[in-house]
C-alpha cells in the first residue's frame, strides 16, 4: 500500500533500532511520554517495544479523546436523546464508552434512543436537513484534529439557518493538557513524543511555551511505526546532548505554524472555556473550547437545559495515575480482572487508543502470569 | 391461479396466509427457480435415502444490510454460508432447506433476484434446496428479508475434524486473502459509500474441502473465519484446543485495497468477515503438501501457511508483526468500531 508500507518497513526499523541501541547510555533510563493514543496504539500494534532497549520506557499520555471525556457529559447526552426525542449523532468509538450506572450510548440506542454513528461531521448536517421535524444534535468530541470540521459545519448551519441543528461541544486542547502533566511533575518525563494529527492543525510552534517552561525535548512524530522509532532516536539524541528543542519528524504533514485556515475557522466559531473537566485529570482551566455567543443558536448547551452530572470515582481504578504517566496499566488491581475492553471501568480501557486497552489487547502476554 | 406481478408487485400479508396467494408465491417464485425433484413433489418435507455412516447438520440465519453487495447478495450468501458450515466438518453437503421471513411491502422483483441468485448458487454447488417455508411479517417488523438455511451432509469414513483437536506443533493454513467480504459490505453501506473494486469472497468451499480430506485424513481443525474474522476464529480454536497460536503477519494474505480501506476506517483486517475462506490446522508433516493441494483449487490459489500451534496455558494468539515486534491478537471486544483520529 503506497505511502503506508514505506513507513512500516521492518528492515528500516531494525536499522533504526540498532542505532538507538548503540546510542543509549546504559546507565540511565529514558522516560518518553507519547502524548497521543494514536502513538500508544502504534507502539503496541506493531510491537515496537520489542525492538527497543530495556531502558527506553514509553509512558502513555492522555491524548485519547474518548478516554478523557468525563462520563457525566455522556450521561447528559443520553438524557437529552431519551427525554427530548432528539437525533444524536456521534463518532463511532464514543458509542461504547461507559457513562455512569453501566450505561453507554450503545445501550441507550438499544433502548430506543435515536443515536446514529457518523463518519464525518458533515453527515450530521445531512441528517438535520433530512429530518427538519426533529432536533439533530452533534456530540462533538476530540482534540484540535476534529475541531475544524465542527467549526465548518457550525458555519454552514448558521449560513443555512438550520434551526433544528445544534452541537454539544466537548472539544479539548492539547498544549494545556501537556503543560498540566509536566507541571504536576510526578511522571518524571525526560521527553515527549509530540502529537501527530493535532500538530497538522496547530503547528509545531504551539508547544514552544511548554518546551521552554519545562526544559523538555519534544519531537513531533507521525503515527506510523517507523515515525515512532525515528522520533525515539531523535529524542534519545536530544536527551544525550542535554538539549530541549522542538523537532519535527513528521515534516510530510506538519509545519511550524500549522493550518492557518483551520485555526482561523476555529477562532471564529469557538472561544476558550474557562474550566473543563477531564476524565482522569480533573478540572483544568483554559483547556477546552466552547461555542462563541455569535453561534449560541447552534449551541446545544444553550438550546437545551443540559444537566451537569458528576460521576463518582471508580474504586480501585488508577486511570488518573496512568493518564499522568505515573503507573503502568498492569499495576492497577482492576486491570484484566474487573476492567477489560468488554467491560471497561476506567477511562483508559474504553478506546483501543487508551493505554490500558492497548496494553490489554496487544501486550498483556508480556506479563501473562498476572492475567488469566 | 393468478400470476404474480413480479415487476411491480410487493409482498402482502396474504402471501403468508397459507392460502391461494401463498401457493402462488411458492409455485411461481421458489419452486420455479429452485426446481428439483424433491421440492417439486410439493410436500412439507423432503424424504431421501442416505448411506450408512455419520451425518452432519448445521443451520445459519442470514440478516444483512445491504441485501445486495459487490460480489453477492443475501441469497447466494445463505447458500454458501450453510454449505461451508457443513463442509468444515469434512462432510459432503447433500441438501439444504430454506426458511424465508419476508416483510410486508418488500418488492417481488428484489425477492426474485434473491431467489434466482440463491438457486444459481445451489445449482453451482450441487446442493439443492429441497424443502422450505415462507412467513410474512407486518411492515416495520422485518428488514426486507431474512433467510435461514439448514444443511445436511455425510461424513466420509475416517474423518475426524473438530475445533478441539489442534496440537502443539501443528501448522495453520489460511486458504486466501482475508477481509474481502466485510470490506465489500462496508463499502456499500449507507453513509459510508466509498469506491473500491473489492468484491465479497462469498463462495461454497465444499469442493475444496473434499480435495483436502481426500489428500490427508490428518486435518485436525477446519473453520471458516466469518463474523469476527481470522482473529476470532484463531482465538476460538486456541480456546477449544487448550493451546496457544503463533502467527506471522507477513504470511497472512491481505489485498492492498482491503488494507487501504482498513487504514482509512481505523479497522484491523484480522477482524473483518470472510465468506469464502477457511482456516485449516494440520499436522506439520502434512502441511506443505496440503498447501499445494489447496493452491491447486481455484478457491485456494493464494493459500498460505500463517503460523503454528504452541503450548500456552493462557491460550493466546500471538502475532509476529511485519515490523519485527510481537503482539497479542485478542478476542474482539464488542463490535469493531472506526476510531476517531
Amino acid at each position: 500500500m503506497k505511502y503506508v508500507d514505506e513507513f512500516r518497513d521492518g528492515d528500516s526499523a531494525r536499522v533504526l533500532a540498532q542505532l538507538i541501541k548503540r546510542e543509549v547510555n546504559p546507565d540511565r533510563d529514558y522516560r518518553l511520554m507519547e502524548f497521543c493514543g494514536g502513538h500508544t496504539h502504534a507502539i503496541f500494534r506493531f510491537g515496537i517495544v520489542d525492538l527497543m532497549p530495556d531502558n527506553i520506557r514509553f509512558i502513555h499520555g492522555p491524548g485519547c479523546p474518548v478516554c478523557v471525556l468525563p462520563a457525566g457529559r455522556i450521561e447528559a447526552a443520553i438524557k437529552l436523546a431519551e427525554e427530548h426525542d432528539v437525533i444524536l449523532c456521534t463518532y463511532a468509538d464514543l458509542m461504547r464508552v461507559p457513562a455512569g450506572k453501566k450505561d453507554s450510548l450503545l445501550k441507550a440506542k438499544a433502548r430506543g434512543a435515536d443515536i446514529r454513528m457518523i463518519y464525518s461531521a458533515t453527515d450530521a448536517l445531512g441528517i438535520a436537513q433530512a429530518n427538519r421535524d426533529k432536533q439533530v444534535l452533534f456530540f462533538a468530541i476530540g482534540f484540535e484534529t476534529t475541531t475544524p470540521p465542527t467549526a465548518a459545519i457550525l458555519k454552514i448551519a448558521k449560513a443555512m439557518e438550520l434551526s433544528n441543528f445544534s452541537v454539544f461541544c466537548n472539544h479539548v486542547l492539547t498544549p494545556p493538557a501537556m503543560a498540566h502533566i509536566l507541571d504536576a511533575g510526578d511522571a518524571k518525563i525526560d521527553a515527549i513524543l509530540g502529537p501527530s494529527h493535532v500538530s497538522t492543525i496547530i503547528g509545531s510552534n504551539a508547544y514552544a511555551a511548554c518546551s521552554e517552561a519545562y526544559g523538555i525535548p519534544i519531537v513531533i512524530a507521525g503515527f506510523e511505526p517507523l515515525d515512532v522509532i525515528q522520533s525515539t532516536l531523535m529524542l534519545v539524541r536530544q536527551i544525550n546532548a542535554g538539549t530541549a528543542a522542538i523537532e519535527n519528524q513528521y515534516t510530510r504533514a506538519v509545519s511550524k505554524s500549522g493550518n492557518k485556515k483551520a485555526q482561523a475557522m476555529m477562532a471564529e466559531v469557538f472561544e476558550m472555556r474557562p474550566l473543563f473537566e477531564w476524565r482522569g485529570l480533573g478540572s483544568l482551566p483554559e483547556s477546552a473550547l466552547q461555542i462563541r455567543p455569535e453561534y449560541a443558536d447552534f449551541d446545544a448547551e444553550q438550546r437545551f437545559s443540559m444537566p451537569t452530572i458528576d460521576t463518582a470515582e471508580i474504586k480501585g481504578c488508577i486511570c488518573p495515575a496512568v493518564l499522568r504517566g505515573m503507573n503502568n496499566p498492569d499495576e492497577c488491581k482492576l486491570f484484566g480482572t474487573a476492567c477489560t475492553p468488554e467491560d471497561p471501568k476506567g477511562a483508559c480501557m474504553v478506546s483501543s487508543e487508551g493505554a490500558c486497552a492497548a496494553y490489554y489487547s496487544y501486550g498483556r502476554y508480556r506479563n501473562s502470569e498476572a492475567i488469566t | 391461479m393468478s400470476r404474480l406481478d413480479i415487476k411491480h408487485g410487493v409482498i402482502e400479508m396474504a402471501h403468508g396466509s397459507g392460502g391461494r396467494s401463498s401457493a402462488t408465491l411458492i409455485d411461481e417464485l421458489f419452486v420455479r427457480h429452485f426446481d428439483n425433484e424433491l421440492l417439486n413433489q410439493g410436500n412439507d418435507q423432503a424424504a431421501f435415502n442416505v448411506p450408512a455412516g455419520r451425518m452432519v447438520v448445521s443451520t445459519d440465519g442470514h440478516v444483512i444490510t445491504p441485501l445486495f453487495f459487490p460480489g453477492g447478495d443475501i441469497g447466494s450468501l445463505s447458500v454458501h454460508g450453510t454449505i461451508n458450515d457443513v463442509a468444515m466438518s469434512g462432510a459432503k453437503p447433500l441438501y439444504l432447506s430454506a426458511s424465508f421471513i419476508l416483510e410486508e411491502g418488500f418488492p417481488l422483483a428484489e425477492l426474485e433476484a434473491i431467489v434466482i441468485s440463491m438457486a444459481k448458487a445451489s445449482k453451482d454447488a450441487g446442493v439443492p434446496v429441497v424443502t422450505g417455508d415462507t412467513k410474512v411479517v407486518e411492515r416495520g417488523k422485518g428488514d426486507g428479508v431474512f433467510i435461514t438455511t439448514t444443511g445436511i451432509g455425510i461424513l466420509p469414513e475416517g474423518i475426524n475434524i473438530s475445533g478441539d483437536l489442534a496440537e502443539a506443533g501443528d501448522a495453520i493454513i489460511v486458504s486466501g486473502s482475508i477481509g474481502d467480504h466485510g470490506i465489500a459490505i462496508l463499502s456499500s453501506r449507507e453513509g459510508l459509500q466509498f469506491e473500491t473494486t473489492i468484491q465479497s469472497d462469498s463462495a461454497a468451499l465444499h469442493s475444496l474441502v473434499a480435495e483436502m480430506v481426500a489428500f490427508t485424513p490428518h486435518i485436525h481443525c477446519l473453520r471458516d473465519p466469518t463474523r469476527g474474522g481470522l482473529a476470532t476464529t484463531l482465538n476460538e480454536l486456541a480456546r477449544q484446543s487448550r493451546a496457544g497460536i503463533s502467527i506471522k503477519e507477513i504470511s497472512i494474505p491481505v489485498k492492498a485495497e482491503v488494507k487501504g480501506a482498513c487504514e482509512l476506517l481505523g479497522l484491523d483486517p484480522l477482524y473483518i468477515a470472510n465468506e469464502g475462506k477457511l482456516v485449516c490446522i494440520v499436522a506439520a508433516e502434512d502441511a506443505e503438501e496440503l498447501l499445494s493441494v489447496i493452491r491447486n483449487h481455484p478457491l485456494g490459489k493464494h493459500a498460505s501457511i500463517i503460523g503454528h500451534v504452541t503450548e500456552d496455558q493462557h491460550h493466546m494468539v500471538i502475532m509476529e508483526t511485519a515490523f519485527g515486534g510481537n503482539r497479542v491478537v485478542d478476542w474482539l471486544a464488542g463490535e469493531q468500531l472506526p476510531r476517531i483520529c
